[in-house]
């Protein structure tokens, strides 16, 4: 009995001191494991932004990474935008920065403070919509629909611009934006209808 | 894209106080950020010099200085880029498109990289962006690689329109070094050739930045032509271009300008100068 009770004491602190040994072992682990983390893959950062977004000024966080695209559809649900090639070749996710036309998927978040953005949902007035966009409604200018937002948003600065005293002048300032459905010729009527 | 600390430094200073070699300049980021994303550019920090150089176009001593953050947008509707160097205007309304014009900076068109697609392509050796690979354009889709100036380590050509006009006028381009101090570099001696170094596209020295483009008063204003062939009539890079000045006088050609675009590793290559 008494060996027994020995073995167990014994026992009970060597699995004690094992199990505290363990128990030390996960932060130390714990801690190396971030370290050679954030050695290989380098931990995210965020950054303050504040940015007026459809006249709506807001005050966000966001990750130094974000795009103005990502950043409108995937943290604002502003979906009006749209992401065609991500890549500055498409112009599906054309915006206004200041009032001009640019790509949102090559523009940072994080160089927006004390800029104004416009987006297709700000374009409208309440349940009115702007004359492009009831252009493009009646001059048949989309067929799918998908490069939609971005051509009304550069149709408008085209026209702001003073791009459209001929049919080759509004095509070459629409280059920008391509439209797979092939609505061409639709867009123009819009524009010139628009221009006056 | 790898994670980057943000900074925007409001002084020159300030900006290459920040600019550590981890760090790269952030412009219009119609290229770098593309770049980014297909983490072919890792930059640890990103400085953004878009309010500490100039966006002024400004005419000194006869000479048209554009500031590094003129966009491309502005440039071309310039008054007196209009007047003394219409040629620039009618190169920079050749490339990309309204909205990559309006974002990109003529410093930053300068900086841009090759488009050759297999530097575009990580899964593809490439010269240039791993340096010892190989090129796989040299027997691979090379339809619009270089067809003067290559060699065998890279056939990437230059891509842009506004360097184009730049390298027929003379211009010079104004640069601040790492150690702050001001140097100037003509622009024919601005890139380079592939040589042995196929990774470096110019002679821009580490960590420095380009401040401003002059353009020396010139006779060209009245005949000129920037003439690009393209895949489509618009928002396409060239296949080749070409910019054209003659300085026209009784009747004679007093002096020519011949610059080719989209066919050598530095705009301009081959530039032909004449004067009787
Ligand atoms: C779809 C598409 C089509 C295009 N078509 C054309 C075309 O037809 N013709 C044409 O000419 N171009 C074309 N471009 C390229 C475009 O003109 C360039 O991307 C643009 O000029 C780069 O300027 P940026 O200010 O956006 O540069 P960024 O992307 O901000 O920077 C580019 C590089 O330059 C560095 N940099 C920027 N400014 C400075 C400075 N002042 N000093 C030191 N370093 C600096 C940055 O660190 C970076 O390495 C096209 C681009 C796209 C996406
Ligand atoms: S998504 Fe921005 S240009 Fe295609
Ligand atoms: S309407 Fe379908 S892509 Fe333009």
């Amino acid at each position: 009995m008494n060996g027994k009770q020995s073995y167990s004491r014994r026992f009970f602190l060597k699995t004690s001191g094992a199990l505290a040994a363990l128990a030390a072992i996960p932060a130390s682990v714990k801690s190396l494991y971030t370290e050679v983390r954030n050695f290989i893959v380098s931990p995210r950062q965020t950054i303050p932004l504040s940015v007026t977004i459809n006249k709506k000024a807001l005050k966000l966080t966001v990750d130094t990474r974000t795009t103005l695209l990502d950043l409108l559809r995937e943290n604002l649900q502003l979906t009006g935008t749209k992401k065609g090639c991500d890549h500055g070749q498409c112009g599906a996710c054309t915006v206004h920065l200041n009032g001009e036309r640019v790509l949102s998927c090559l523009t940072l978040a994080a160089t927006l403070p004390g800029k104004e953005v416009t987006t297709i949902e700000g374009l409208a007035n309440g349940d009115q919509l702007h004359p492009m966009q009831q252009a493009f409604i009646e001059c048949d200018g989309f067929q799918c629909g998908y490069c939609t937002p971005g051509q009304i948003m550069s149709a408008v600065a085209c026209v702001n611009e003073g791009h459209t005293g001929s049919v080759a002048e509004i095509k070459e300032f629409m280059s920008g934006n391509l439209c797979r459905c092939g609505a061409y010729n639709g867009i123009v009527a819009s524009i010139q209808k628009v221009a006056g | 894209m790898k994670p980057f600390s943000f900074s925007k430094p409001g002084s020159l200073a300030k900006l290459m106080q920040a600019r550590k070699d981890a760090a790269q300049f952030l412009a219009g980021g119609t290229n770098l950020v593309d770049l980014m994303k297909k983490n072919i550019a890792a930059p640890g920090a990103l400085i953004d010099i878009s309010t500490a150089l100039s966006d002024k176009v400004e005419l000194t001593g006869g000479k048209l200085r554009i500031g590094a953050m003129v966009r491309n947008s502005a440039i071309a509707t310039n008054a007196q880029v209009i007047s003394k160097a219409p040629l620039v205007a009618k190169a920079v309304l050749a490339g990309a498109s309204p909205q990559i014009r309006n974002m990109a900076s003529t410093g930053g068109n300068l900086l841009q990289r090759t488009r050759c697609p297999y530097f575009y392509d990580v899964s593809t050796p490439c010269n240039k962006r791993q340096p010892g690979t190989g090129c796989s354009a040299l027997h691979g889709e090379n339809r619009m690689s270089a067809i003067v100036g290559y060699n065998d380590q890279c056939v990437a050509v230059h891509p842009s329109d506004l360097c184009v006009a730049l390298a027929a006028l003379d211009a010079t381009v104004n640069v601040t070094n790492a150690q702050q101090k001001q140097i100037v570099i003509p622009f024919k001696d601005f890139h380079k050739l592939p040589d042995n170094s196929p990774d470096r596209d110019n002679q821009l020295p580490a960590n420095a930045i380009i401040t401003s483009i002059d353009i020396p008063d010139n006779p060209f204003a009245q005949h000129h032509a920037y003439v690009k062939i393209r895949d489509r009539d618009s928002y396409a890079f060239a296949l080749i271009s070409v910019a054209a000045a003659l300085h026209i006088q009784g009747g004679r050609i007093a002096d020519v300008r011949l610059a080719s675009g989209g066919v050598a590793h530095k705009p301009g290559a081959g530039t032909k100068q004449s004067s009787s």
